[in-house]
């Protein structure tokens, strides 16, 4: 392969009580993805603030082009030709593209006059040389968030960056702008950019690194490439241990019918009808699994279901009564669990200890209370319970939750809804942002869950996870339920046509997935 | 389930380390004097602090000190140190009692005497009393997310009722008419605190406005009251109320001039009641998750709207009885100067008291100290009491902005996150 155009050398990052970066060496070659795999807390944004200079090593050094330098602030990394693509975007929404990308860096003419058209002629012609595809006009608030990324690249290229850092990118991305960007990313990459690009997903690192390097607990446990490895083995590079990432499970044993909707309509906050005549129906035992990209009607629709939005029109029954237009916790009494899309803002009260969290649905009633009067100890010792349970990692039942890891987090939701009496429950995108090991526990969680009666709506955009657990699959577009398939009797393909609104007589003449617009 | 067996990720590490120590195998709750010392470093450093700074001020506006530096610089170092010891004393003699004159006096054994030597501390527990509940009425509002800032318009509407109750009512028995009065007082500000919690719940106005809006109600509709329906007879057109009958009194414990009284054990007990409703109750599990986390308290199934409306009725309701309070143990009639404000220094002490029952007696009791010392200081070293109003200013900078006290003492930022106190912004008006 051609020079290295960055080398890190025992590069080591203490914080009090962690070593977040053991000596790592990380060496990136001209032209060429570097993907930077590992668990969350694992050490790679560390190493990438490291190199953006936003932390400084205790110990190691950096070169670039074989040239030794120092790295105090973003501005001498962005001198050095380092940029990076933050997870969370440094945008200002009511500036158009060429001002956002100007910014910092603005052309001026007749003193003080920003030049924006020769500006955007720069951008125009960057875009034009990546297949960026970007108005420069175009006000950033106005964007999808697919291009808006588009916009912190060309910022990058519009100061002659030639390393780029990705920093989660797909994190914010449906399957279809993924796509795009592991395209875009090629592009650059084949033009003589060099790429690092951090991730925990293993299909996508799969899918478009050149070579692989994988980080446990501030260690580089291994380097491999596409070609030698697959999802399993990077799996348990990540982990530690093997992980099982096929999901066993038996065939269902369905039973009867559990929930049944009927041309429900539901409209979201702005007044748009967003869930439209959608009918379908979950058995005890079965799990049925709704795919769609995000932003097709799946939260208002597990709204609805779960009492948090009230629908328009149609029905809802659930175990044979009409819950329409019930609430919350008349649903939660007929035995329905939520595991909500949004854990922070919908399923946990951030400051309050553990226990308090694990009784957030039951906390009125016995044994959890007694008349008015909680009963703290039994909050406590179901606290200790469920902790070895689920194996909540916490120092203890009165931590608040706002301290855990995102997975852990998570794990107090499933433990909360799942140790319930419950004949019904509705996840939705319960593995979201977790790691492998996690996902794994989830999952099997949830199997277990379908294995013992429980009838299981999963609503999730990652088409893997759907496909891996369902029992039947619905696929939702544009508000309206397409299709429901029997999951054996489907491919991955198929649903992502029809994920992508191809309606199902029309898949075998279609050449490719249509461009979906997602509202935002 | 499969135990899993790797070894802890750093993640893990990271929050054995902060927290110190490895999960306990058997819960229990943290030491309470080793919480109690984590909870209470910052407000102590904040009050340390602030008298240092107050006391710089006192140095640089005593107009001795300048004349004693013309003379030579160590006398007028000595004139600065003299003052500020002169100030503070005067402060803890007029606060706490001269430690000297309480000590002669019990080996005196005159229970006059005693009762004089001690009394500039029962004095500072009058002047806590309604800054009591009045703090737990903001308090309260906090940990439910709302700003209750209409405690002072509370405060009046429950004096108001408490007075009328009080003198109008003739001939019941004390141990009914007492509870009675309070309890008027308890309802007017309950009255006064449901319309914003029902205009907050309903149509999202936002209470920080409404309640402002109520306060100017509240002031010039007893004004009018005083000045009309309620003035007393022979008043000569002053807004006076009569006084209210004997019956309604709350007991004052020792004779005139000592004005201790029943009502600082009623706070007592009420901060006591708060506690156990807010931490030991499904309906104060309610009212904190809605307060935490609205969209929570949804999902979980909780009531939202009730929920606000019950919190600011139960915030005016606290807010009422501090005038009641007043009325029937101190004032025993009504008058518009009835309050120097004890609605806006109870949203200071609530913070400082974090919002916990316990926190805002400890925060009561040194706005009572500081207060009641300020007046003696003022008198014996001839230092504005405004100074006092300063230095509570400074203890509560600081305190809202504890990274200048982790900054000055080199202390670390909280590991764990602590149970926090959340209030919608003004965009947030849901």
């Amino acid at each position: 392969m051609a020079e290295p155009v960055l080398q890190l050398k025992g590069i080591t990052k203490r914080f009090p009580g962690v070593l977040a970066n053991d000596h790592i060496d990380l060496t990136l070659y001209q032209g060429e993805i570097l993907a930077l795999l590992g668990e969350n807390g694992a050490g790679k944004t560390t190493l990438m603030n490291i190199l953006y200079g936003l932390y400084h090593p205790d110990e190691g050094e950096i070169l670039v082009r074989g040239q030794k330098i120092t790295i105090s602030a973003p501005t001498d990394a962005i001198r050095a030709g380092i940029g990076m693509v933050h997870q969370h975007f440094m945008l200002i929404p009511v500036f158009t593209v060429t001002e956002n990308v100007m910014l910092g860096e603005e052309t001026v003419r007749l003193g003080d006059f920003l030049d924006r058209q020769s500006s955007a002629k720069h951008i125009k012609e960057i875009s034009a040389q990546y297949n960026l595809a970007v108005d420069p006009t175009a006000y950033v608030r106005d964007l999808p968030v697919g291009v808006q990324q588009r916009v912190e690249i060309i910022k990058l290229l519009y100061r002659k960056a030639d390393i780029l850092i990705f920093d989660e990118p797909t994190a914010v991305l449906t399957p279809q702008e993924a796509d795009e960007l592991f395209k875009i990313m090629r592009s650059l990459s084949a033009q003589g950019k060099s790429i690092i690009f951090i991730t925990h997903k293993l299909r996508e690192v799969l899918e478009v690194a050149d070579r692989i390097m994988v980080i446990r607990r501030g260690t580089v446990v291994g380097s491999t490439t596409p070609a030698e490895a697959d999802r399993n083995t990077l799996a348990a590079m990540m982990v530690g241990r093997a992980v099982n990432l096929e999901v066993e499970k038996q065939p269902a044993q369905v039973g009867d019918i559990v929930l049944q909707v009927e041309h429900l309509t539901v409209e979201d906050d702005s007044h748009q009808i967003t869930v439209e005549d959608v009918g379908f129906d979950v058995h005890a035992g079965e799990i049925v699994g709704v795919a769609g990209v995000q932003g097709n009607g799946q939260t208002e629709l597990v709204q609805a279901l779960t009492g948090l939005r009230k629908p328009l029109g149609g029905s809802i029954h659930l175990l044979g009564q009409d819950v329409t237009r019930a609430t919350p916790r008349q649903i939660t009494e007929l035995g329905c669990a939520h595991v909500p899309e949004d854990r922070q803002r919908d399923g946990l009260v951030l400051p309050f200890p553990v226990a308090d969290n694990l009784v957030l649905c039951t906390y009125y009633k016995p044994p959890a209370a007694n008349g008015v009067t909680l009963q703290q100890n039994f909050i406590l010792q179901n606290a200790v319970q469920l902790i070895d349970q689920f194996d909540i990692r916490t120092p203890g039942p009165l931590t608040t939750v706002g301290a855990l890891s995102g997975g852990n987090q998570q794990k107090v939701i499933i433990a909360r809804e799942l140790s319930r009496p419950i004949l019904f429950l509705v996840a939705s995108q319960p593995t979201r942002g977790l790691d492998v090991g996690s996902i794994e526990y989830i999952h099997k969680r949830l199997v277990e869950k379908r294995d013992a009666g429980c009838a299981v709506l999963l609503v999730s955009p990652e088409l893997d996870e759907i496909m891996e657990l369902s029992d039947r699959i619905a696929v939702m577009y544009r508000g309206k339920i397409i299709a429901i398939v029997p999951a054996e009797e489907t491919t991955k393909e198929a649903i992502g046509l029809l994920m992508a609104g191809v309606q199902p007589e029309r898949i075998e003449r279609a050449v490719g997935p249509r461009k979906v617009e997602t509202t935002f | 389930m499969a135990k899993q067996t790797n070894k802890p990720d750093a993640g893990k590490i990271f929050l054995e380390e902060a927290t110190g120590g490895k999960p306990q195998s058997h819960p229990s709750r943290p030491s309470f004097w080793k919480q109690a010392g984590q909870t209470l470093l910052i407000p102590a450093l904040a009050i340390v602090t602030g008298l240092i700074v107050g006391a710089i001020l006192i140095i640089f506006t005593s107009l001795e000190v300048y004349a004693a530096f013309k003379q030579s610089f160590f006398g007028g170092l000595w004139t600065a140190v003299k003052t500020v010891i002169d100030a503070y004393w005067a402060l803890f003699a007029g606060s706490i009692g001269d430690p000297v004159r309480i000590v002669t006096a019990l080996q005196s054994g005159d229970a006059l005497e005693i009762r004089r030597a001690i009394n500039p501390f029962l004095e500072s527990l009058v002047a806590a009393t309604p800054y009591i509940l009045a703090g737990l009425a903001v308090a309260l509002g906090f940990r439910a997310g709302l700003f209750n800032i209409g405690v002072e318009g509370q405060f009046f509407i429950g004096a108001a009722a408490s007075t009328y109750v009080g003198y109008a009512i003739k001939g019941l028995p004390w141990f009914i008419h007492m509870p009675l009065a309070l309890l008027a007082g308890a309802v007017g500000g309950g009255l006064w605190g449901v319309i914003p919690g029902w205009l907050k719940a309903k149509t999202g106005g936002h209470e920080v406005i409404n309640t402002i809006m109520m306060n100017w109600i509240a002031f010039r509709l007893t004004e009018w009251l005083l000045g009309g329906p309620m003035n007393r007879p022979g008043a000569g057109g002053m807004p006076i109320s009569p006084f209210i009958e004997k019956s309604a009194e709350l007991p004052q414990f020792f004779p005139s001039p000592i004005r201790f009284h029943l009502g600082f054990f009623i706070a007592l007990g009420i901060a006591w009641v708060v506690y156990w409703f807010l931490f030991k109750t499904t309906w104060g599990f309610n009212l904190r998750t809605v307060g935490a986390n609205p969209s929570a308290g949804r999902y979980a199934g909780m009531d939202i709207v009730g929920n606000t409306v019950l919190a600011m009725t139960l915030s005016g309701a606290l807010a009422g009885l501090a005038g009641a309070n007043q009325i029937l143990a101190v004032n025993r009639t009504m008058m518009i100067g009835l309050s120097p404000g004890y609605g806006y220094d109870s949203i200071a002490l609530a913070l400082l008291g974090r919002s916990h029952p316990l926190g805002v007696v400890l925060a009561a009791l040194l706005f009572g100290i500081l207060r009641n010392g300020a007046t003696r200081m003022m008198v014996v070293s001839g230092i504005p009491d405004d100074i006092i109003s300063i230095l509570q200013a400074l203890i509560l900078i600081f305190i809202a902005a504890p990274a200048i006290i982790r900054t000055v003492y080199r202390l670390r930022a909280p590991k764990v996150e602590e149970e926090g106190i959340f209030v919608s912004g003004w965009g947030g008006a849901k």
